[in-house]
């Protein structure tokens, strides 16, 4: 007899099993187009060469110890990542009503929101708020709010398959359906999974309605410099809404920007009404920090607040952002003109129309499953592809493999 | 203050009228209901203790050990790991959910031996977690999802501040049996044992595997054995916290003893691990949780369950510190190195506890001190009062945990005749 007699087995998480049946796969050609991790024109992990920098900084400082942070995390860290989301010149951060929590990861960050939230939003404990996240949108988005205890997690319209963009009337119509004070997950740049921005006037329309209607504005920003390669372009949402003085969260995840997958180094911004809301939202957080992790991780936050913090540094991490960001944006454009001078039947426009990481190509769950039996070209049963993994060398296979696919498996009837 | 009260009375009212709430924190705030959560017991001892201007102050809050100069200690090995490491060039690629195997391995050898028969059966699962806390709520997480048996948590009682609120985040609940007697400032082994034959069956037990926080106060294997019988007798689930591997005696395998005398008793036990204070790495939040289990599949369902709890809450473990730990255990010369360490460590506290006693003494001290002698790991139940604690942080600058709890590490060949003098003045 055994306590745990009956825990079930769980499946694994989707994308980590494409990552480890791709590693088991033998086939020369084999290409892997799931996780989301930058990868060099020779498909190798990049570790950016400003960090390399900082890192050896590090190592070599003896004045340096392995001491606990504080509970928020680095001081240095945390205002130096509210900075690079709200812009050097916020006003709300001169104004005193910007604070933070360094959190593992992006994820980390969504997860001490979220737990913040159902504790203290919309009344005491009330699981019963709504929380709406696009549709589609990455998958741990759901587990996360979830597990932070909240009871009504929903899709909002996002992604217009038909169109192949964002379906905006069918978003906006959900802004005005939804309770008040339901919480949006909003994707501050480079929608994942979809690659789908709304445009500047876009966004307009939805702050207007969220303002009218008192709903809650949580940002994900994870892709902050990866989608246009410009870090100030890519905030221009999240510095709109709170221009237009909305008390909001924003998760960052410096694992894309910063390469710095594997230290966990994400940061949620937290803006209130003023410095007095602030330090009693921020004590309460503490807490929540206290029985997750009781203190974050020092290491990535030491790379990323000391690159912040100095102006060269500073320069030197943009230009490597913008080299990631430039060999998307290359392959983009080259995985499009193929399938175009292959005659692929369908639209592409949408390859180059997206942005980020990820492309949304609109291949079927059937198409996909040939894509990874056949041609051991390995992406999520979506159809999303992290154009990270497109290189000079295995383009045309790619390009061939998804105009066979297109053309020797049906389309699904919608 | 008054805008937070009348905020607050227009939140009651809006949870009765919510059209009433709604108007209010669309003029003010979201946050206006928010109470001011109080500093945390722990470690708001050491944000007071910075803001004091004393130049003989003391930090005695948080376990964190300090060299006999009072600084911050960071253990050769750990540096020449780091040398080890900057010279690979590694990529920084997601660890998996689970963290660095490498790591996980060397984990579990180091808490059950290297010639377990659990591990020669494959019959645990270990995951990195951050550090201990990251580790216990992880292990508080699945009880509350998958532990068919009641809802309690029975913790030693006194036990680590931090211990509540984990479990009852996680949705456990908590009970206590007694441990610490204040009489004798030891082991209330009697009590204890009576206490732990009313415990409802299947229940969760808390157990401190060696140098017991914050009393310092270890049972004695012979004790332990009988508590062993008893909690197999009442069915109790056993979680184990152990974060002074190392600490306690100075002697890896002699700390972990009751650890292992309990799996080889056929208790299947969970286990907390913690690197922050035997290896010196605190910031870097390394630690494991382990779940003895029946064998290789019930371990592999486990296992695929504890990644579904933890990808929600940071997804993967960071890597830096599971790094230098893994490659210090793993490097002969390195975890010779560290072991004399650890040894060197335990053995400076052994002999501030000896100095604090004799301190004492010589200030004429008529109370019987040897309490702190016989206390083992980095604390040390003083036995003060609140009030007492209360006057020597407000006049001598020395801070504490209002328990009467030391931390030993913080005590200095320099500032111990001060601690004793200070101490003698608000107990005699």
């Amino acid at each position: 007899m055994s306590v745990f007699g009956d825990v079930p087995l769980a499946p694994p998480v989707a994308v980590f099993k494409l990552s480890a049946d791709f590693r088991e796969d033998g086939h020369p050609q084999k290409v892997n187009l799931g996780v989301g991790a930058y990868r060099t024109d020779d498909c190798q992990p990049w570790v950016l060469p400003v960090v390399k920098k900082v890192e050896r900084l590090i190592v070599e400082d003896a004045g340096l110890n392995h001491e606990y942070l504080p509970i928020l995390g680095l001081p240095e860290f945390r205002s130096a990542s509210s900075k690079v989301a709200l812009g050097d010149g916020s006003a709300a951060i001169k104004d005193g009503r910007v604070g933070g929590v360094q959190a593992l990861g992006g994820t980390g960050a969504l997860r001490i929101g979220a737990e913040f939230l159902r504790r203290w939003y919309n009344g005491v404990n009330n699981t019963a708020t709504p929380v709406y996240v696009s549709a589609p949108t990455w998958e741990n988005h759901n587990s996360v709010f979830a597990d932070a205890g909240f009871k009504d997690i929903r899709p909002y319209h996002y992604w217009d398959a038909a169109k192949r963009g964002l379906d905006l009337a069918g978003l906006l119509d959900d802004l005005e359906k939804a309770p008040e004070h339901s919480v949006f997950v909003l994707h501050a740049c480079a929608h994942n999974p979809t690659g789908t921005d709304p445009t500047r006037e876009e966004w307009k329309q939805i702050s207007e309605i969220m303002k009218r209607r008192s709903l809650f504005v949580f940002f994900d920003s994870a892709y902050q410099g990866f989608a246009s390669g410009d870090l100030d372009k890519d905030a221009w949402a999240i510095r709109y809404f709170v221009s237009e003085g909305f008390e909001l969260f924003i998760a960052q995840s410096f694992s894309k920007n910063f390469g710095l997958y594997n230290e966990r180094v994400g940061y949620l911004t937290v803006v209130a009404r003023d410095s007095e809301n602030l330090s009693r939202t921020l004590s309460q957080m503490e807490k929540i920090v206290r029985t997750t992790w009781s203190n974050p991780p020092s290491q990535g936050a030491r790379i990323v607040s000391k690159t912040l913090n100095c102006p060269e540094l500073f320069a030197e991490w943009k230009s490597n952002v913008k080299t990631m960001a430039d060999r998307v944006l290359l392959m983009r454009d080259q995985l499009k003109a193929k399938l175009q001078a292959l005659g692929t039947p369908g639209t592409w426009d949408h390859i180059t129309q997206q942005i980020g990481m990820f492309s949304f190509t609109g291949l079927n769950p059937k198409q996909v499953e040939y894509m990874i039996a056949e041609k051991h070209v390995y992406l999520m049963a979506s159809g999303r592809i992290n154009m990270c993994g497109l290189t000079t060398s295995n383009i045309d296979y790619i390009a061939q493999s998804i105009h066979d696919a297109v053309t020797k498996v049906p389309q699904c009837r919608s | 203050m008054a805008l937070l009260k009348s905020n607050k009375v227009i939140y009651c009212l809006g949870n009765i009228s919510p059209s009433l709430g709604v108007l209010s924190t669309r003029n003010s705030s979201w946050w206006g209901g928010v109470q001011m959560g109080p500093p945390d017991p722990i470690l708001g001892v050491t944000e007071a203790f910075k803001r004091d201007t004393n130049p003989k102050k003391m930090n005695l809050g948080v376990g964190a050990y300090r060299d006999d100069h009072g600084k911050p200690f960071v253990l050769s090995c750990v540096r020449k790991a780091e040398e080890l490491i900057t010279a690979k060039h590694m990529d920084k690629e997601y660890l998996p959910i689970g963290g660095l195997g490498d790591f996980s391995k060397c984990c579990a050898q180091l808490a059950l031996g290297a010639d377990s028969e659990v591990l020669k059966s494959s019959r645990n699962i270990t995951v990195q977690t951050i550090s201990g806390t990251g580790s216990l709520r992880i292990g508080a997480n699945f009880l509350a999802r998958f532990h068919g048996g009641p809802r309690d948590v029975y913790l030693p009682k006194p036990s680590w501040g931090n211990h509540t609120p984990i479990f009852r985040d996680a949705g456990m609940q908590l009970k206590a049996y007694r441990y610490y007697d204040p009489s004798t400032c030891g082991f209330d082994f009697k009590g204890a044992l009576d206490d732990i034959s009313k415990i409802p069956e299947q229940s969760v037990i808390m157990l401190h595997a060696c140098a017991h926080n914050p009393t310092g106060v270890d049972p004695k294997p012979e004790q332990w054995k009988e508590i062993s019988d008893l909690v197999k007798k009442r069915n109790l689930l056993v979680f184990f916290d152990m974060a002074y591997q190392g600490f306690a005696s100075g002697d890896i395998d002699r700390d972990a003893w009751a650890v292992r005398y309990f799996i080889e008793q056929g208790h299947n036990i969970l286990l907390s691990q913690s690197f922050a204070k035997n290896m010196g790495l605190y910031g870097e939040r390394v630690g494991g949780f382990t779940v003895v289990c029946n064998d290789t599949e019930e371990a592999k369902r486990v296992e695929s369950q504890l990644k579904i709890l933890i990808r929600p809450i940071y997804s993967n473990p960071p890597m830096n510190g599971a790094r230098i730990a893994a490659t210090i255990l793993n490097t002969p010369d390195l975890r010779s190195l560290w072991l004399e360490e650890v040894h060197f460590m335990a053995n400076r506290i052994i002999k501030m506890r000896e100095q604090l006693v004799a301190g004492l003494k010589k200030e004429g001290s008529s109370h019987n001190w040897q309490h702190v002698i016989d206390q083992i790991g980095m604390f040390c139940f003083t036995g003060l009062k609140p009030e007492q604690v209360e006057r020597l942080t407000k006049e001598f600058s020395v801070y504490m945990t209002k328990d009467g709890r030391i931390s030993m590490a913080g005590v200095t060949s320099a500032n111990v005749g001060y601690l004793a003098h200070g101490i003698h003045a608000v107990t005699k």
